[in-house]
């Protein structure tokens, strides 16, 4: 090509010009705009090149195990996974994504996006739980898709194991995600979906059972790999809890309770410590440790035997019979009759013109000349009908309440029971009308308006037993939770003080009721082994348990409690079968736990006790392995 | 033409200016590639800019009217090597940009820039009028379009792009009426959804995030996001050499190449970015000065050609970094990443300096 170089004309200098301008008022605006970046909005630009980096991640604190008192698990944890959704980087979910993680984690999108809007407001470092216990799909589904939804994050977590499912699930209840309204109490340090203890040990001793997570700060790159970790916060376990419960008399009270609904609790008379409870039927708090599913829910609540209700401390039933022990007792006391005043018994009785009938007038014939021992060996009404009416309610409302009853034991579990103790009073303010004398007589063998729980039974008995020293019952021990730094209620013996000749008319009675022939509790002897009781049919069932059972089903409450040995009670155990229909089906449950506590404990040349024992020091050596948590800031009441 | 070389033809400010912007380039390659996959990278740089730079003095020797008057051997034969790689070449990323050299590869369309700067002077050279014709607009629009469309469809819009502000720089430096300007933006504008129309995914979606910047934060916008968070984190005197967090953790893509000015940003800070811009405007206002003495038409439009591509470039890289251009494949001239990018502005400052050399000297 022929180009040719004209060299007679100069460019033309203003467009010069006008490029050199151009330019420069180009690199002015881009200036302008670096300028505006690196030096006006330098603060919000650093802070979210630190958030691009930095990645807060909790460290969840394994909850405290609960052992039995010597130290066997009853509640254990597991390694778990936890999807949690961190905020730092991510703005605002576009409801498409949030649809996507809700598919990809198999959640309920509403519930999803409720979750979303409740935790909106905290703050951004915060990461929100979406899903515990992750499965495999999960895991999988995490792993695919690390780039497109890089705000979720696995986390491992120690999620609650009930190694033995149903065994006193009631007694310690179960764990889940921690209500709103306690994240809302001004003193909470809660987040949603941190695990609390929801009921029985697990909620009473949260503080003690519950950790402190921890907290790790690390720097990530931009596919959310961690290249360096920038401060550590240890999580703090929660600490061990032992309980007073004793898992081999436990598992013997809940084998011989069997399917039937009912409550067995042996207590230690002489420390107040609960060493059985057991409550049928029962549910697996494992359920509970992942979300609980809706239909198993609705299932347990609407079951009409109520299987989360603890009814060794939650059922309040007529005591029956077994409050007998509380009219002898109180007219001794009150020197009302003297152990060898002795009356005739016809099989009924008429008081303020109305006929009693004894229990065995169905028979056709009465207990004949009664003493107070006769009368409690055989349970015999009309002996009871006649105290009642030389006492007066108040009397018996006064030694009721003295001897335990009518007011919760104030137990370490929540939720118990004050059960009823009827006085002219309460009658008055409830029913507008005043007290009938012939209410009296009912109440004088249990029937009537009294209510107790078997926990109160056990307690009122073995304090009867232990001549009117009365020691709360409690299921962790004193100086377990003064060590760990909390203020256990106090337990210190409250006295009823009963004369040693009410005591021994009494515990004699009630030692013919198992040992002596014609005793009603016959079915609780047992050889080698003192055993003392009382037996007790209720007729009715408690107002609650009436509400939802049908009519067809209101059979007879069957009680018994009892005590071993005579001399100095070592335990008392109360055993209630509901609808048992007759005494004596109780009567063996008590039997069969008195009977493990004491093979237990005299039982020669057992190898199971000398194992124990080293699995106790094993474990007590293992204890300080795991550090402490600090100090609660809230203290428990 | 046949003067003796001697050393003060060599213009040592303009190659001073573009070696100080390269060594900067070169440590910021350093900085963000420590520690990772790409390491050493810097030492290939290191390479090609010496390379370069020969090439660059020597194409200064050569008098400017004897690569001129090769214009249309050297256009044809780059017309059809970019056909040539169309077909045959091999794809690297999925593209079909590169020409292999044993051990080197290149980009042939960063040279093509530096044929369609020649084109335009060419073109220009005799060509005395007031104001480019239709038929002018005609002429250059299908010398520069046939070229620009091969490399488009590499793909490589980026580069194809720096074609226009050659054209557009031969053309407004010649003279145009305001009418045609007029004209040409309606057709422009008019030819926008058609344009739509032959862009990929990926671009649609880049040029989306541009016109709706937070509308999502984790694909598309993502790269613009996070240079801002780069280079507003570095602040006043920045983050410190190999210090940003932004580049070396991998929040800003292709760090190292495209995106070298906002690694180099965060860790310099705004005294490191006025410093490059300043080198840079220097170095124009240099080229603009050699196109005010140039002997001739021809080389004026050279001088001219080459800065508006290099001014194109500048402005372009770093405002996209700052999210006021759409992102698009242009490095950044002498400091991004790259042999042919390199190559081709030393061999363009190479044939300012052969300009210079013959300026006027009064």
């Amino acid at each position: 090509m022929e180009v040719r170089f004209p060299s007679d004309e100069r460019p033309p200098g203003w467009k010069i010009a006008v490029l050199q301008y151009v330019i420069a008022a180009s690199f002015v605006c881009l200036l302008v705009g670096y300028w505006r970046l690196q030096i006006g909005q330098h603060r919000q630009y650093m802070d979210l090149a630190e958030r691009n980096r930095i990645r807060s991640l909790p460290i969840i604190a394994p909850r405290g195990r609960i052992l039995d008192r010597d130290g066997r698990v009853l509640a254990d944890n597991f390694p778990a996974f936890s999807v949690l959704l961190l905020r730092e980087s991510a703005s605002t979910l576009s409801p498409e994504r949030v649809a996507g993680i809700a598919r990809g984690l198999q959640l309920d999108p509403d519930e999803l996006r409720h979750t979303l809007e409740r935790t909106a407001s905290l703050p951004r470092f915060q990461p929100v739980l979406l899903k515990q216990s992750a499965t495999l799909e999960d895991l999988s589904f995490l792993e695919s898709h690390l780039v497109e939804y890089p705000e979720l994050y696995l986390i491992q977590v120690q999620q609650r194991l009930y190694p033995k499912h149903q065994m006193a699930a009631a007694l310690l209840g179960y764990v889940g995600e921690v209500p709103e309204e306690m994240i809302a109490k001004a003193d909470s340090n809660y987040k949603p979906g941190d695990v609390v203890g929801k009921f029985g040990v697990e909620g009473e001793y949260n503080q003690v059972l519950s950790g402190q997570d921890g907290m790790r700060r690390v720097v990530v790159n931009s596919r959310g790999q961690e290249v360096g970790i920038l401060k550590t916060l240890d999580a703090h376990p929660g600490n061990d809890l032992r309980l007073t419960i004793d898992m081999d008399l436990q598992m013997a009270a809940e084998a011989s309770l069997g399917e039937r609904p009912g409550a067995v609790v042996a207590l230690d008379p002489r420390t107040g410590e609960v060493l059985v409870m057991v409550s049928h039927p029962s549910f697996d708090p494992n359920d509970f440790a992942k979300r609980i599913d809706p239909k198993e829910w609705t299932q347990l609540m609407s079951d009409p035997m109520k299987p989360l209700m603890n009814k060794s401390i939650q059922a309040q039933l007529a005591p029956g019979s077994v409050f007998k022990i509380v009219m002898a007792s109180a007219a001794l006391e009150t020197g009302t009759v003297k152990p060898d005043y002795t009356m005739q018994c016809a099989g009924s009785v008429t008081i303020y013109g109305h006929l009693y009938h004894d229990w065995v007038f169905e028979k056709h014939r009465g207990h004949g000349s009664v003493d107070v021992h006769k009368a409690i060996r055989e349970s015999c009404d009309v002996y009871f009908y006649t105290m009642g009416k030389m006492l007066g309610i108040d009397k018996i409302d006064y030694f009721a309440k003295g001897l335990g009853l009518g007011a919760r034991t104030g137990i370490d579990l929540p939720s118990e029971a004050p059960g009823l103790i009827p006085s002219p009073e309460w009658v008055q303010r409830l029913f507008k009308h005043k007290w009938y004398a012939g209410e009296t007589i009912s109440v004088a063998i249990g029937q009537g308006a009294d209510l107790v729980t078997p926990l109160q039974l056990a307690n009122t008995i073995g304090g009867i037993a232990m001549g009117g020293v009365f020691h709360r019952p409690h299921v962790a021990f004193q100086d377990q939770l003064r060590a760990l730094g909390e203020n256990p209620p106090d337990i210190s013996p409250h006295d009823f003080p009963l004369s040693a000749e009410t005591v021994e008319a009494v515990k004699s009675g009630m030692w013919a009721v198992v040992n002596e022939g014609g005793g009603t509790g016959g079915s609780a002897r047992c050889p080698g082994i003192d055993i003392s009781g009382k037996t007790g049919t209720a007729q009715v069932v408690s107002q609650a348990l009436r509400d939802s059972a049908k009519s067809s089903e209101f059979k007879n409450t069957a009680w018994f409690v009892g005590y071993a040995p005579r001399d100095k009670p070592e335990i008392v155990v109360a055993a209630l079968v509901i609808r048992g229909e007759e005494s004596y089906v109780a009567a063996p449950i008590a039997r069969d736990v008195i009977k493990a506590y004491f093979d237990k404990k005299l039982g020669p040349n057992k190898p199971g006790d000398k194992q124990m024992e080293t699995q106790v020091r094993v474990l007590s050596q293992l204890q300080p392995a795991i550090p402490p948590a600090p100090p609660k800031s809230v203290s428990k009441q | 033409m046949g003067r003796r070389f001697r050393t003060s033809d060599i213009d040592w400010f303009l190659l001073g200016l573009a070696l100080a912007v390269a060594a900067i380039g070169v440590v910021e390659i350093y900085s963000t590639t420590l520690h990772s996959p790409l390491a050493g990278q810097y030492k290939k740089q290191i390479y090609w800019i010496v390379l370069s730079c020969i090439l660059a003095l020597i194409v200064s020797r050569i008098d400017y009217h004897m690569i001129l008057e090769q214009t249309l051997w050297l256009y044809g034969g780059s017309v059809l090597l970019l056909g040539g790689l169309l077909v045959a070449g091999h794809s690297i990323a999925g593209t079909r940009r590169w020409l292999q050299f044993g051990p080197m590869s290149f980009q042939v369309s960063e040279i093509v820039k530096l044929i369609i700067i020649l084109v335009v002077a060419a073109y220009f050279a005799d060509r005395r009028i007031k104001a480019v014709t239709w038929g002018d607009l005609a002429k250059l629009g299908i010398v520069a379009g046939i070229p620009a469309v091969l490399v488009a469809l590499e793909p490589d819009l980026g580069t194809a792009l720096t074609f226009i502000p050659i054209v557009a720089a031969g053309v407004l430096f010649a003279g145009i009426r305001v009418q045609h300007i007029a004209v040409l933006c309606l057709v422009g504008i008019l030819a926008l959804p058609v344009g739509w129309h032959f862009l990929r995914p990926y671009q649609r979606e880049r040029l989306m995030t541009f016109v709706h910047p937070t509308q999502n934060t984790q694909s598309s916008s993502y790269q613009v996001t996070q240079t801002k968070i780069a280079i507003g984190s570095g602040g006043f005197w920045g983050k410190g050499l190999g210090k940003g967090t932004q580049s070396r953790l991998g929040f800003i893509p292709v760090s190292h190449a495209d995106s070298i000015f906002a690694a180099y940003a965060e860790e310099q800070g705004f005294v490191g970015t006025l410093l490059v811009l300043l080198l840079y405007f220097a170095m124009l206002l240099r080229l603009l000065d050699g196109a005010q003495m140039a002997p001739d038409r021809a080389g004026a439009f050279l001088l001219v050609g080459l800065a508006a591509v290099l001014f194109f470039q500048v402005v372009i890289n770093t405002g996209m970094m700052i999210g006021v251009f759409p992102i698009t494949g242009i490095p950044l001239p002498l400091m991004s990443q790259g042999g042919s990018s390199l190559l081709f502005t030393f061999l363009g400052l190479g044939l300012a300096m052969s300009v210079r050399a013959r300026r006027y000297v009064n």
